[in-house]
């Protein structure tokens, strides 16, 4: 069935049959392919190779594919013993965690309640909601630092969390998916004596699952990768997230090129490997939110 | 659909209007109640600052919280007279300019490449989507080291052919091209990925019609191909340029905005304002004139796009 693994969004498309799969033309195609292909993963292998060659090797200004001192991983061990990657990486995951959990729970709600329940005010509220997509968060930085200080919380995970754990772009997604469900689905245990939070819980989150995915994807790589707010909210390098961490000391490793490459390909790390296993989902999930932004 | 259960009767008697009230009552308690855990975090976090800095940018205000006096337009006057302020939003628009074509020209050429369903098709995907994964820092961190000018594999390649060393992000004007080559390897996994799954949803029958019509491979690309994309072209050129006039992580962390501040962004030129000259109030009535630029291209597109789908 590989149909099944690659179809909903991505299916799989092969030469046309009766169509010479080694036409020059697509010899031609295959050979362009390969070098894009190379040179986007060029950047990783020379960061890749980098890490894994001596201080010495990596600093001397020859390009050697086949350094003097050989391989070997003393860069990592070097980063790793130094002791504040684990920290931030944990500091990342504990914010992008719960940033994805409350953006999700929050968005699922409001959607239900814009999709279904006629409240006073709603128009108001969606119509701020729309209006609010086209502010840029980066515009904020000054009065939501001074809001930060009021509230006492800057160098605190909630500090971090809080101004990121909302996304009004991800209502609308919701909203128009919970839109397309039958209400006849939710007629009949709500006849039955359930409530609306019932209903939700137990008929339409269950239906939407897919779409709580993708967005959950899209929201904890944003998460995980923001630098902006982070590095304006956190001074305390205990708290740091891990790329505003690494851009406090890429300078202070200073001429050691291999331990610099080694701590960025420890940071690329994690979500490298949990895109490798997800790939389908993660690509979907982006595919969807992406259009469904607008 | 079933026959509306809840369809008013022509007369309502005082009970049943009365049963109608409390439910209408009910049902705004319940969408408050739904809506309302993200209806505080916006309003906190979102509108809150949005007026708070709408305040501040008629103010004197600085970090230590003297001089917040009202000053009317004064930050606004001393902005529009900035040469700084200018400076920067032009690199900003430059910047725009120059990455916006290749972000959408290439990951539209990517997509199609992948979409032939050469071998391979996975592996393609993978390396073109994959730096869109990395955050900033990382993607600053490789880029200096290719960029080095005596170490980078960038010039050390260019030896090898006898060209000169080029100062990638120290010469001026190299600086804002090696900024926009990292954010096309960085960013173009994502217009990338709409498009290859846009060019899926086009309906097989019309290739085979048009090729039943003797219509060429280039043929369809320009008749059938890329007019079918013209939505997802339409998405992807607004993101887009929202995205690049938002810049500012790659740029501070490559070049600091130098060499003699040209590749420096609005939005780098907001941050410094408020967090290196501590100029809280003025940062914030830049933040507005952007903000008004911003609002002004999202009109504009809004108008574009309905124009061509009305058309």
């Amino acid at each position: 069935m590989s149909t099944y693994t690659l179809s909903r969004g991505f299916k799989k498309q092969t030469h046309k049959p009766g169509e010479n799969p080694w036409s020059v033309s697509r010899i031609a195609a295959l050979l362009v392919l390969v070098v894009l292909g190379a040179t986007w993963l060029v950047p990783f292998a020379w960061a890749v190779l980098t890490s894994l060659k001596s201080e010495a090797d990596a600093g001397a200004s020859t390009i050697s594919l086949n350094p003097p001192d050989g391989f070997s991983f003393e860069a990592y061990r070097k980063v790793l013993s130094a002791g504040d990657i684990p920290a931030w990486a944990w500091n990342s995951l504990i914010t992008s965690v719960a940033i994805t959990f409350i953006t999700v729970a929050t968005s699922a709600l409001a959607g239900y309640a814009f999709s279904r329940v006629s409240f006073a005010g709603k128009r108001w509220l969606y119509a701020a909601i729309i209006a609010a997509i086209i502010i840029p968060p980066q515009l904020l930085i000054v009065p939501l630092f001074r809001q930060m200080l009021a509230f006492d919380l800057v160098d605190t995970y909630w500090g971090i969390i809080l101004p990121q754990a909302f996304a009004p772009a991800m209502v609308l997604i919701l909203k128009r998916f919970f839109d397309q469900i039958p209400v006849e689905l939710e007629d009949a245990a709500r006849v039955d004596g359930a409530n609306r939070l019932r209903v939700f819980w137990s008929i339409v989150l269950p239906l939407s699952r897919p779409i709580l995915a993708a967005v959950a994807i899209f929201v904890f790589i944003g998460a995980w990768n923001n630098f902006l707010w982070p590095f304006i909210v956190t001074t305390d390098a205990e708290l740091m997230t891990l790329p505003v961490g690494l851009q406090t000391v890429k300078s202070a490793y200073g001429l050691q090129y291999a331990q610099n490459m080694a701590s960025a390909i420890l940071a690329a790390l994690p979500l490298v490997v949990v895109f490798l296993f997800f790939q389908r989902h993660i690509i979907k999930g982006i595919a969807t939110t992406g259009f469904g932004g607008q | 659909m079933s026959t509306a259960i809840d369809t008013p009767p022509a007369t309502t008697t005082p009970v049943v209007a009365e049963g109608k009230k409390q439910a209408r009552r009910g049902e705004t308690l319940s969408g408050w109640a739904f809506a309302a855990p993200f209806a505080v975090l916006f309003f906190l976090f979102l509108v809150v600052p949005a007026l708070y800095g709408l305040y501040l940018s008629f103010t004197g205000e600085t970090l230590t919280g003297s001089g917040g006096k009202l000053l009317g337009f004064g930050n606004y006057a001393e902005a529009l007279q900035d040469p700084d302020m200018w400076h920067s939003l032009g690199n900003t628009l430059w910047f725009t300019l120059l990455s916006t074509v290749p972000l959408v020209v290439l990951s539209l050429a990517f997509a199609l490449l992948v979409n032939l369903g050469l071998p391979g098709r996975w592996l393609w995907r993978l390396s073109f989507f994959l730096p869109y994964l990395l955050a900033s820092t990382v993607v600053v961190m490789f880029w200096s080291w290719m960029y080095n000018p005596k170490l980078g594999l960038i010039n050390g390649v260019l030896a090898e052919f006898g060209v000169a060393p080029v100062a990638w992000l120290q010469d001026p004007n190299v600086a804002m091209i090696s900024v926009v080559v990292t954010t096309l390897w960085w960013t173009i996994g994502f217009n990338f990925l709409l498009y290859l799954a846009a060019l899926q949803n086009i309906p097989e029958q019309q290739f085979e019609a048009a090729a039943i019509d003797g219509a060429g491979k280039w043929r369809q690309l320009f008749s059938i191909v890329i007019p079918q994309l013209a939505p997802t072209t339409a998405l992807i050129v607004t993101l887009q340029i929202l995205a690049s006039l938002k810049v500012f992580d790659q740029i501070y962390m490559l070049t600091s905005g130098g060499p003699a501040g040209s590749t420096r962004s609005i939005v780098q030129y907001i941050y410094e304002s408020g967090f290196t000259g501590y100029r809280f109030g003025y940062s914030s009535a830049i933040s507005y004139l952007f903000f008004a630029i911003i609002v002004l291209v999202s009109l504009a597109q809004y108008r574009l796009i309905n124009r061509r789908s009305a058309a």
